[in-house]
């Protein structure tokens, strides 16, 4: 499975949802599929987009939030899969993508090239629901149940280490930023009409 | 074997029931057996200032703040205890304290106040979140930092975060006031709150000896 194709797969459910994507080929192919003022790219501090989705979560009960991971990131912020787990927003789906290597670094492998599970941690930290998907079909099928579960769920989606041949686009980052905050103003400004 | 037993049996007499919980059943070779055998460790007194962490307290609520992210110190004991009592505050207790950056960016862009509790080892441990999550995307954060390690420290361990956090703090061109008497506390915690979300930057109250630690 490409991570290009399960980005297009799952597009669609992501209109109505809040994303939030880690850096690099996530945010970007992301983006060449089509930008939303509801996508949020965390171009940096690797290892943080659960923990801001989880702080999403908490303050907008009312919304969905999808957090695009990523192998390499979870790996530097496993801690806190035990925070995601011990609140475990029902409105947070977690997926991560796993190409068992820092590819946007040259494709260094990370240790689930090594037999590290990612959902096995998620399980064992106390997420409630995880899975591991390795087809376009199993993706969509898990995607769905868990956004109809209202249980926190970690998806981990092993995907193909290729990406694309760049990582900067022409949405800049406070744009990006500024514009995501005010799609939530907004929505909840809607929401309270 | 004898001995263990005789573990099990402590743990009945030692440890009470806590609190409404059903008492903890011991059986042989458990962790509370374990613990039952060594000898009674006598904490010395912890003399954190309960009148100033309430005024903290207090202040936080009253500048909106809805979210608290926190990593326990003893320093923070009040003020995690409040924030936990609170049905009004979110209280999220960490693994370590980067995550809280993450989380107050999250907050903040769903237009929700939130403040981090943590000692200034939690602090040195965050800078990376906080230059490339929140210096990055322009995310007022709140820091409360316990400043351990200054004059007063007894404690080995702490002396060199004292020694270093004020110089980093400034090498990252984030505001800083130190709070240490009560008088400090309700207008610094309002003014640094203020530039924060003035100038989209994180801020830092260093809580100091002088007002956490009652001796």
């Amino acid at each position: 499975m490409r991570r290009l194709d399960a980005l297009r797969a799952l597009y669609p459910e992501l209109e109505r949802c809040v994303v939030v994507t880690i850096m690099g080929a996530v945010a970007a192919e992301l983006q060449s599929i089509g930008h939303r003022p509801n996508f949020f790219y965390l171009q940096h501090a690797m290892g943080l987009a659960s923990s801001l989705g989880l702080g999403l979560a908490l303050a907008r009960p009312d919304v969905t939030v999808v957090v695009l991971d990523g192998d390499g990131s979870v790996l530097m912020n496993l801690g806190g899969l035990t925070t995601l787990a011990r609140y475990r927003p029902p409105n947070l789906v977690h997926v991560v993508f796993d190409n068992e290597s820092l590819l946007s670094v040259g494709g260094f492998p990370t240790a689930t090239s090594t037999g590290s599970d990612l959902a096995g941690i998620a399980a064992a930290a106390g997420v409630p629901n995880t899975t591991t998907v390795r087809t376009l079909d199993d993706l969509t099928t898990s995607f769905a149940a868990a956004l109809a579960a209202r249980a926190l769920t970690t998806i981990v989606a092993k995907v193909d280490a290729v990406g694309p041949s760049g990582y900067v686009t022409d949405l800049s980052l406070l744009e990006n930023r500024y514009q995501f905050a005010r799609f939530l103003r907004e929505s909840q400004a809607k929401e309270g009409q | 074997m004898e001995a263990v037993s005789n573990g099990d049996a402590q743990v009945d007499s030692v440890l009470p029931a806590d609190g409404g919980r059903p008492a903890r059943r011991a059986s042989r070779y458990t962790v509370d057996a374990f613990c039952a055998m060594r000898p009674r460790v006598t904490f010395p007194r912890m003399p954190v200032s309960v009148a100033s962490s309430s005024l903290i307290y207090d202040c936080l609520k009253r500048q909106g703040v809805r979210i608290v992210s926190a990593l326990p110190e003893t320093w923070l004991v009040h003020l995690i205890r409040m924030a936990d009592d609170d049905p009004e505050m979110t209280l999220v207790r960490l693994a370590k304290e980067e995550e809280g950056v993450g989380i107050s960016a999250g907050a903040h862009l769903a237009g929700v106040k939130s403040a981090m509790l943590m000692q200034n080892h939690g602090f040195l441990a965050s800078v990376n979140g906080i230059v490339s999550c929140a210096q990055l995307y322009r995310i007022p954060l709140l820091m409360l930092i316990s400043h351990r390690g200054e004059f007063g420290e007894r404690d080995p361990w702490q002396t060199e975060g004292g020694g270093v956090t004020e110089h980093v703090l400034d090498a990252l061109r984030i505001p800083r006031a130190r709070l240490e008497s009560p008088d400090h506390v309700a207008t610094r915690i309002a003014k640094a709150q203020t530039l924060a979300y003035s100038a989209s930057r994180p801020v830092a109250l260093l809580l100091c000896r002088d007002l956490m630690w009652e001796e």
